[in-house]
């Protein structure tokens, strides 16, 4: 079953693709999910829509490879992450507002972008639901780098990120510069999102770096506990979504966000399982 | 004479037109244990933000340990447990040790990691609390009273020499208020770290702290605890505004 996965250049490619953004999806996903900001993701993603489908129009109207939808999309992204930030700081009281600012800026300009291009084709759609033919080498290279980067600044500055996520206040009074670290961080989310929509799509990108860590919050001890299982879970879902996803012919999109729920699922029903047991044993 | 760690003259802090705080002075000596009191909107809370360099202040100046607040930087001796403390997310997947390792966090600087003799350091903070027994258990699944200790923790493994709680006990049933006080006692007493505790509740605190400090606005009372346990209850009601029932538990 695994056989063809290493036969096609293409399905390698994805392969390795998958395991990266089923390793940095979830890693920066707990951070999100811990401070609330799943929201955020979503939003981001559309924006990364806007830029995947300049990008598409560029390279349609006017024949430009070297603007590819991918990297116009990771462009739009991080500018997005930047404007979200800027848009919390002017509505102090209604941060939650900078959300749907930025969601439906990103859609309205995906809407216009979309139909200059002369409207819907097959590589849009494989940027909304994911594709398992998507990838290219130069792609896997950029993700990789991506990958690596995001790794690295979480690994140096984990710390200061942890006690960010758990309490800004003290973290702000104990010395630590929130607003870059923060903004350090946003950059990452973005450019994880366009890192991850080649494979899982730009609508349920959200999902691969909530859903696993929803699970993991559910059984896992303390914070590195949490982020370790939300990363197996993120892998689980990433293999299992990309092999049924190739052989029924269905976006990995959709494979991969059903098998995080069932994941899910099971955690929520673990957790009820043995938290029964636990009671009977301490009335016995 | 003991040395002194906080010195305010003559301060005064308004938010935008409201008057605050108007010509405090206050001091806190090494080895103090001092529990401020005041009603709500006395100043308190300002006063704690004042001395930890969130607010400046529009009049007067403040030293610490010595030194004037705009050249002090050796902020690891000094530990904060915020009245927000225990209004963090509940949900939020940390355990006792996660939680208290926060406390080096800024010690040990960026880019850099935990070292053993740091781990080591966490685990007698966590120990000096009493909740050895709960190391590996998330913060959220303890009771109020055991949280408040682990924020003490928090503060205690920079090993801080003037420790600054504010309402820690809110939200803390009775029985583990009492507790609470003798850990900050035991800590004043053994430890050699300076208090200063705002609260509300005047009662318990009587019985353990060197000094009373009364805040409204000005500072009406700074004296000995037996002086303030007997004050009439006109002049307790004068120090408040309004009048006062002073509740003394008698143990």
């Amino acid at each position: 079953m695994f056989a063809n996965f290493f036969e096609y250049e293409f399905l390698r490619n994805t392969f390795y693709t998958g395991l990266l953004i089923g390793l940095i999806a979830p890693l920066l996903g707990t951070f999100i999910v811990v401070r609330r900001l799943s929201i955020i993701a979503d939003a981001l993603s559309h924006v990364t829509l806007a830029g995947i489908a300049f990008g598409l129009l560029v390279e349609k109207k006017f024949g430009l490879a070297f603007i590819t939808p991918f990297y116009s999309g990771m462009f739009f992204s991080v500018i997005g992450s930047v404007f979200v930030e800027k848009l919390r700081s002017v509505y102090k009281a209604y941060q939650e507002l900078a959300i749907p600012i930025i969601l439906s800026g990103g859609v309205g300009l995906s809407v216009i972008f979309i139909s200059l291009a002369d409207g819907f084709n097959t590589d849009l759609y494989n940027y909304l639901f994911g594709s398992v033919s998507a990838v290219s080498r130069d792609d896997l290279w950029m993700i990789l780098i991506i990958a690596i980067v995001v790794v690295t600044i979480i690994m140096l500055f984990y710390k200061e990120l942890f006690m960010l996520s758990f309490d800004e206040e003290h973290a702000v009074v104990s010395g630590i510069h929130a607003k870059r670290i923060h903004f350090l961080f946003m950059i990452m989310t973005a450019l994880v999102i366009a890192a991850s929509i080649r494979i899982v799509g730009v609508l349920l990108v959200s999902a691969l770096m909530t859903l696993p860590v929803a699970a993991s919050i559910r059984i896992a001890k303390g914070f590195k506990q949490t982020i370790v299982f939300s990363i197996i879970f993120g892998e689980i879902s990433v293999i299992i979504g990309l092999i049924t996803g190739y052989y029924f012919e269905i976006p990995p999109g959709g494979t991969i966000v059903v098998t995080s729920i069932i994941i899910l699922l099971l955690a929520i029903a673990y957790k009820r399982i043995a938290f029964n047991l636990s009671r009977k044993k301490a009335m016995e | 004479m003991a040395e002194s760690l906080v010195k305010m003259e003559n301060v005064s802090y308004a938010y935008e037109n409201k008057q605050v705080l108007s010509h405090v002075d206050f001091e806190i000596q090494r080895g103090a244990f001092i529990g401020l009191v005041g009603p709500n909107g006395g100043g308190k809370t300002t006063l704690i933000k004042l001395l930890l360099g969130i607010l400046k202040p529009q009049q007067g100046t403040i030293q610490l340990f010595g030194s004037p607040l705009n050249k002090f930087n050796q902020w690891n001796k000094i530990g904060f447990v915020s009245q927000k403390a225990n209004t963090f997310n509940r949900g939020f997947p940390a355990t006792v040790y996660e939680v208290v390792s926060m406390g080096l966090t800024s010690k040990i600087g960026y880019m850099k990691f935990f070292k053993h003799k740091h781990k080591q350091k966490i685990m007698d903070a966590i120990k000096q609390v009493g909740m050895q027994d709960y190391i590996y258990e998330n913060i959220g699944d303890l009771s109020g009273g055991q949280q408040q200790r682990i924020f003490i923790a928090r503060s205690l493994v920079s090993d801080p020499e003037l420790l600054i709680l504010d309402e820690p006990t809110v939200g803390v049933d009775t029985e583990n208020v009492q507790k609470f006080y003798e850990l900050l006692h035991h800590l004043n007493e053994n430890q050699n770290i300076t208090l200063l505790l705002v609260t509300h509740d005047t009662g318990t605190m009587t019985h353990h702290a060197t000094d009373i400090v009364c805040l409204n606005k000005t500072l009406h009372f700074h004296g000995d605890p037996s002086v303030f346990t007997n004050l009439s209850e006109h002049d307790l009601s004068h120090f408040y505004g309004h009048p006062v029932n002073l509740v003394t538990h008698n143990h």
